[in-house]
């Protein structure tokens, strides 16, 4: 698939080779030099996204377009007898209504994503009479404008035969199964080491609770939106989509048309937290509406569409047991983790397989169940095994250092494993004890009187809390077109994505860097299936796929042109241009078939615990100071303090926001968000921002991020390590072990709420 | 949102002239009716959900000059219909004479959305109770009388514990409300017929008793003045607020308290709640725990209590009678401890 059309010629192959000689002496050379916090640089398009220039997915809105509103199901499970239309039809303006009857058989099936497709659900669109979740697509109003569609939708009327749908764990009706009979494609093995149980027996000092984390949304502040139009039969489509590829190939596949037919634009996504990635519903009925209609369609959905239109992140239950000497070390690791899901698709996280690494434990037993409700599908959600997981466990540390009695930094640090004990593998390199104690510094940790209720202020209780945080190191294969200019700029186009991140901004860096130009003279294009197929943003991949993608063809185009380190390859090229198309495939996938899938929309992770090698991850150690009212108990967290080691940081603004952005999650996961459900309908109650609660600026006063100079070569080529999932790992336990610290009230249920701690509930 | 016609108005008279007396058909100044706009932002998101249908809307925006004023004499508050919450919040005599006015403004919702909202709108914002904004619950007697109460089962831990019944647990869920029924204020109101005036006390009817119809105000009725009679009570006053996160958000519970304080004993006291009634809501009971005796943290527990000793709980509000007496609790300290 490369382009390279390069014609060596016999004496050119060998001042090729010396370059190349050279260049790899000199990045040996540049290693040790180059600082591992690189420099710190504003976003290139920050001024077009402060001023609502750049343009956004729903504002592109096309002459002639008209416009669609979901018609969704107001019960979480039953079958539609009738929908009367006749009342919604009268609107003015209205061009068409939809229902499953009209739309039957028109869309194909399609697979989940992670299952071999790339849908968010694999219920097929409209395709039928029965209804599996709330809120559901029944039906589709297409009218004149926004207002009309709305209205219609609100005058269709829907006879439903009901059933009593199961909503949550304890409810009747649910199916629980472990995840190790109900995955389809990927065999899963629950990790265990030894004998745990007779460890745990044995051992003098024991934990065993209980714990649990709710729903939540993304709620990114750029609602979800599709606008399809098509022109000669292709398709169209300007969708926020953080995976272009995956939508282009799933919408395809949906509509039973060549994926060459469609395109996805979707320059610049207003926040996603994984919910823009898989295929969800709404957009190729959007598709098929435009194609009948003969023009544009756009469609806006609302923010309580989007709660059950889009993924969220699971709720989940965990049963933990750990134990340990008198000496502090632990002697077994139990857990057993369940997660809720639809009816319709198993979608697992299955965290255990990233914290079995986390400590030093000889032994060690882990279970993941699958509990199947009458919900819709979740979903990725930042950091998606370790929120649930690590909460779990990091909770569960707490209550073992204070058993041991010995501090919970110096109890993490007592068992921290350079090897993990689960399959034998070491670490490229973990800085665990490091972030612990440059965290407890900076924290001023040493101040904490380690006796739960003995700190207060005035009218508040303090408390100090820890946890750590972890995320695995992915690589998604890449193809990347790289062209240097005579006029000294340099272009690069690689459908990754930005979701606000920085990633614009990170691949002009490292072009620039590598080209020896000024990054400002790299233009760089993303979001648009019509680029050569990028990373999806996921798994907090970007930065390392992108980066190492790109200088790998920088660094070939100076090999073409023969320009030693350190010089601008701009030098060689006197009028014209040259370019290099490259396929880029982490090391230790099989290249040919990493592409083929890259090809198809189906990129292939490698990294974290999967390397044969070795384990890829990035830590850190957060801190937390609590301030619980001693009257009314509201919590509040004036001080956030987190350390993280993620190999080489490219940018350090960007990814100072992004370690910034994920302790402020967490202090939302903790304190804040939790999506409520009614148990009898299996309905979402506070779907909307009033009520769903995430921090406001208030809730934030003092956040320090510091970051770890960590060189590791053998995590990738470049040493870097994501960190857009890093930073809300842990930060709920923290905040969970130091409100313990400030009330002496465990709270193994998030979010943690005024009324957990009030002193005693009378009921009436 | 369904079609509406819409005019706009520049005065209080030709608002009123513009309106009609035929009753809305739940809400009798909601459905079918016609209903003025003051800020939205209550009114336009709950057309939005389908939920409040007017038939038109009478835009008094440009009668905001006319019903602005903010007056502070010896004798009370004086505040414009369609003053703003940000100018109230922000106002000079209103922080120094009324300190409990100001900071129930404060505290209340968000900068944007106190800049854009007027004090009538404000008294009259409807409940936040999400069986009633969300149309496909099919039972809720506040939306369609008669029809039942999906809350009382359901998720209701922001619902109301006092002034409610098995016909409807909404709260009313409003900051300042609670202060101007607690400091005796009334507003002034034209209509179709005249002038009047309405107690704070008369306005609002609990949601246990009239779900549906929500104040005694005539359809067609404008308020154009709010007016808060001031006393030795209302400089010692305060407002406590608590609520899951520090700003932009619904009270859990509060409590407003204004006190004359005379050499260790309590004169008078003033005691509004929020967040915990189906009505705004004025405690006579922790009153006259109060009245006339020497203030101790004992004598505010027994305040705090009375308060709520005719609480009705549901599965996810049990909390409230506890954190409601203890917001009364802290509040009455604070008041108590003020230099005046
Ligand atoms: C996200 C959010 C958070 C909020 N948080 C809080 C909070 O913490 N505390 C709090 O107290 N409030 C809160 N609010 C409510 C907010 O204060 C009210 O929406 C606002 O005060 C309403 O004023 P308005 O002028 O926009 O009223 P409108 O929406 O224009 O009108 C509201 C109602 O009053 C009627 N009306 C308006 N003016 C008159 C008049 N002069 N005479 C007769 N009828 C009239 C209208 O017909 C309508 O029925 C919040 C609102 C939102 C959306």
């Amino acid at each position: 698939m490369a382009q390279d059309e390069r014609k060596t010629e016999p004496d050119a192959a060998a001042r090729i080779r010396e370059t190349q000689a050279s260049l790899a002496r000199s990045r040996s050379a540049q290693a040790a030099s180059v600082p591992l916090i690189g420099p710190s640089t504003a976003r290139y398009e920050s001024r077009e996204k402060v001023t609502g220039q750049a343009r956004y997915a729903g504002d592109v809105g096309p002459v002639g377009a008209a416009y669609a509103y979901a018609i969704s199901a107001p019960v979480a499970r039953g079958r539609i007898t009738r929908m009367d239309v006749s009342d919604a039809q009268r609107v003015p303006g209205v061009l068409r209504i939809y229902d499953h009857q009209s739309m039957k058989g028109r869309v194909k099936p399609l697979a989940i994503l992670g299952e071999g497709g790339y849908a968010a659900t694999s219920l097929t669109p409209m395709s039928g009479p029965d209804i599996a979740h709330d809120g559901q697509i029944v039906g589709l109003v297409v009218a004149e404008s926004y207002e009309a569609a709305r209205e219609a939708a609100n005058r269709v009327k829907l006879d439903i035969q009901a059933t009593k749908p199961s909503a949550c764990f304890g409810d009747p009706g649910l199916r629980t199964r472990p995840l190790s009979e109900v995955r389809k494609t990927k065999m899963w093995k629950d990790p265990k080491v030894g004998n745990a149980d007779a460890a745990f027996s044995a051992a003098p000092l024991k934990v065993e609770a209980e714990y649990a984390t709710p729903t939540q949304h993304h709620n990114p502040i750029e609602l979800y939106s599709t606008t399809c139009m098509w022109s000669d039969g292709r398709l169209t489509i300007h969708e926020p989509s953080a995976g272009v590829n995956i939508l282009k190939h799933g919408v395809a596949e949906q509509l039973g048309i060549v994926p060459e037919l469609v395109d996805v634009i979707s320059p610049f996504v207003g926040g996603m937290f994984g919910s823009k990635v898989a295929v969800t519903s709404r957009t190729v009925v959007i598709a098929l509406a435009a194609r009948d209609l003969g023009r544009p369609v756009k469609c806006v959905s609302t923010r309580e569409q989007g709660f059950t239109n889009a993924t969220h992140r699971a709720e989940t239950r965990h049963k933990v047991k750990l134990s340990c000497g008198t000496d502090g070390r632990l002697a077994s690791y139990g857990h057993e983790g369940s997660e809720l899901t639809s009816r319709t698709d198993a979608y697992t996280v299955n965290g255990t397989q990233n914290t079995v690494h986390m400590y030093a434990w000889p032994a060690l037993d882990t279970k993941v169940l699958m509990v199947e409700a009458d919900r819709n599908t979740p979903g990725f959600m930042r950091s998606p095994p370790e929120v649930p997981y690590m909460f779990a466990l990091e909770v569960a540390m707490d209550e073992m250092a204070e058993k041991a009695g010995i501090d919970p930094v110096k109890f993490r640090q007592i068992n921290d494993a350079q090897t993990s004990t689960y399959e034998n593998k070491r670490f490229t390199s973990r800085s665990v004890i490091q972030c612990l104690n440059q965290g407890a510094t900076a924290f001023g940790w040493s101040r904490r009187n380690p006796r739960p209720g003995s700190m207060r202020d005035g009218d508040w209780l303090v408390g100090y809390g820890v946890a750590m945080a972890s995320y695995p190191t992915v690589h998604v294969p890449a193809a990347v077109r790289v062209r240097v200019l005579a006029d000294g700029t340099a272009a690069v186009q690689i459908a990754a994505h930005d979701p606000g991140t920085g990633a614009y901004t990170m691949a002009a860096m490292i072009a620039g860097q590598e080209l020896g130009i000024d990054p400002q003279k790299v233009r760089v294009e993303m979001g648009d299936s019509r680029l050569p197929p990028g990373p999806l943003a996921g798994g907090s991949n970007t930065t390392a796929s992108i980066c190492n993608a790109i200088a790998q063809a920088c660094s070939n185009i100076r090999v073409r042109l023969n320009v030693a380190p350190g010089q601008a390859v701009t030098m060689a090229l006197t009028s014209g241009a040259v370019e290099e198309y490259l396929d880029w495939a982490p090391p230790g996938l099989e290249a040919a078939k990493a592409m083929t899938a890259n090809y198809k929309g189906q990129p292939e992770f490698w990294g974290g615990a999967a390397g044969a090698d070795a384990l890829r991850f990035a830590f850190g150690a957060e801190f937390v100071e609590v301030r619980v009212h001693a009257r009314t108990r509201e919590i509040r967290v004036p001080r956030i303090t987190g350390a993280f080691a993620a190999g080489r940081i490219m940018n350090k603004r960007t990814a100072h926001s992004q370690l910034m952005g994920g302790l402020i999650w967490g202090i939302g996961s903790a304190l804040h968000e939790a999506t409520e459900i009614d148990r009898r309908a299996s309905k979402y109650v506070n779907d909307n921002i009033a009520e769903y609660l995430i921090p406001v600026n208030a809730d934030i006063p003092a956040v320090e991020v510091i970051m770890i100079p960590e060189d590791d070569r053998e995590a990738n080529a470049l040493g870097i390590k994501g960190v857009g999932e890093l930073g809300n790992v842990g930060t709920a336990a923290a905040i969970a072990n130091a409100v313990y610290h400030a009330t002496g009230k465990r709270v193994r249920d998030l979010p943690i709420r005024i009324e957990n701690l009030l002193p005693d509930v009378k009921r009436v | 949102m369904r079609a509406f016609t819409y005019q706009s108005a520049g005065s209080a008279q030709a608002a009123v002239g513009g309106t009609s007396d035929k009753p809305g058909s739940s809400d009798k100044r909601g459905d079918g009716a016609t209903v003025f706009l003051a800020g939205g932002t209550t009114l336009l998101d709950l057309m939005k959900l389908d939920v409040s249908r007017p038939a038109a809307l009478i835009d008094i925006g440009e009668a905001t000059q006319q019903l602005s004023v903010i007056e502070a004499t010896a004798a009370g508050l004086r505040i414009g219909a369609l003053a703003k919450m940000s100018a109230v919040a922000n106002d000079t005599a209103v922080n120094r004479d009324y300190p409990v006015v100001a900071q129930s403004l404060q505290m209340a919702a968000s900068a944007q959305l106190r800049n854009m909202a007027s004090m009538a709108g404000n008294l009259l914002q409807r409940t936040r109770c999400s069986y009633f904004r969300d149309t496909t619950w099919a039972r809720c007697n506040k939306r369609v009388p008669g029809s039942g109460c999906d809350a009382l089962e359901g998720m209701n831990r922001l619902h109301g514990v006092l002034a409610v019944s098995e016909q409807c647990i909404a709260s009313y869920p409003g900051d300042f409300a609670n202060v101007f029924v607690a400091l005796d204020g009334s507003v002034e109101v034209l209509g179709p017929r005249g002038a009047r005036t309405i107690r704070a006390a008369n306005l609002h009817l609990a949601s246990g008793d009239s779900p549906a119809v929500e104040t005694t105000l005539h359809p067609g009725e404008l308020i154009t003045a709010l007016y808060i009679p001031s006393g030795p009570h209302t400089r010692r006053s305060a407002y406590v607020k608590v609520r899951d996160r520090q700003s932009y958000a619904f009270a859990l519970t509060s409590a407003a308290v204004a006190m004359d304080l005379q050499g260790g004993t309590v004169r008078d006291v003033r005691i509004g709640l929020g967040g915990v009634a189906g009505k705004p809501w004025r405690s006579a009971e922790a009153e006259a725990v109060l009245r006339g005796q020497p203030f101790s943290e004992a004598l505010a527990s027994r305040a705090g209590e009375a308060a709520f000793a005719r609480a009705r709980t549901r599965e996810h509000n049990a909390f409230k009678p506890q954190l409601g007496a203890l917001t009364l609790v802290r509040a009455l300290m604070q008041v108590h401890g003020m230099e005046v």
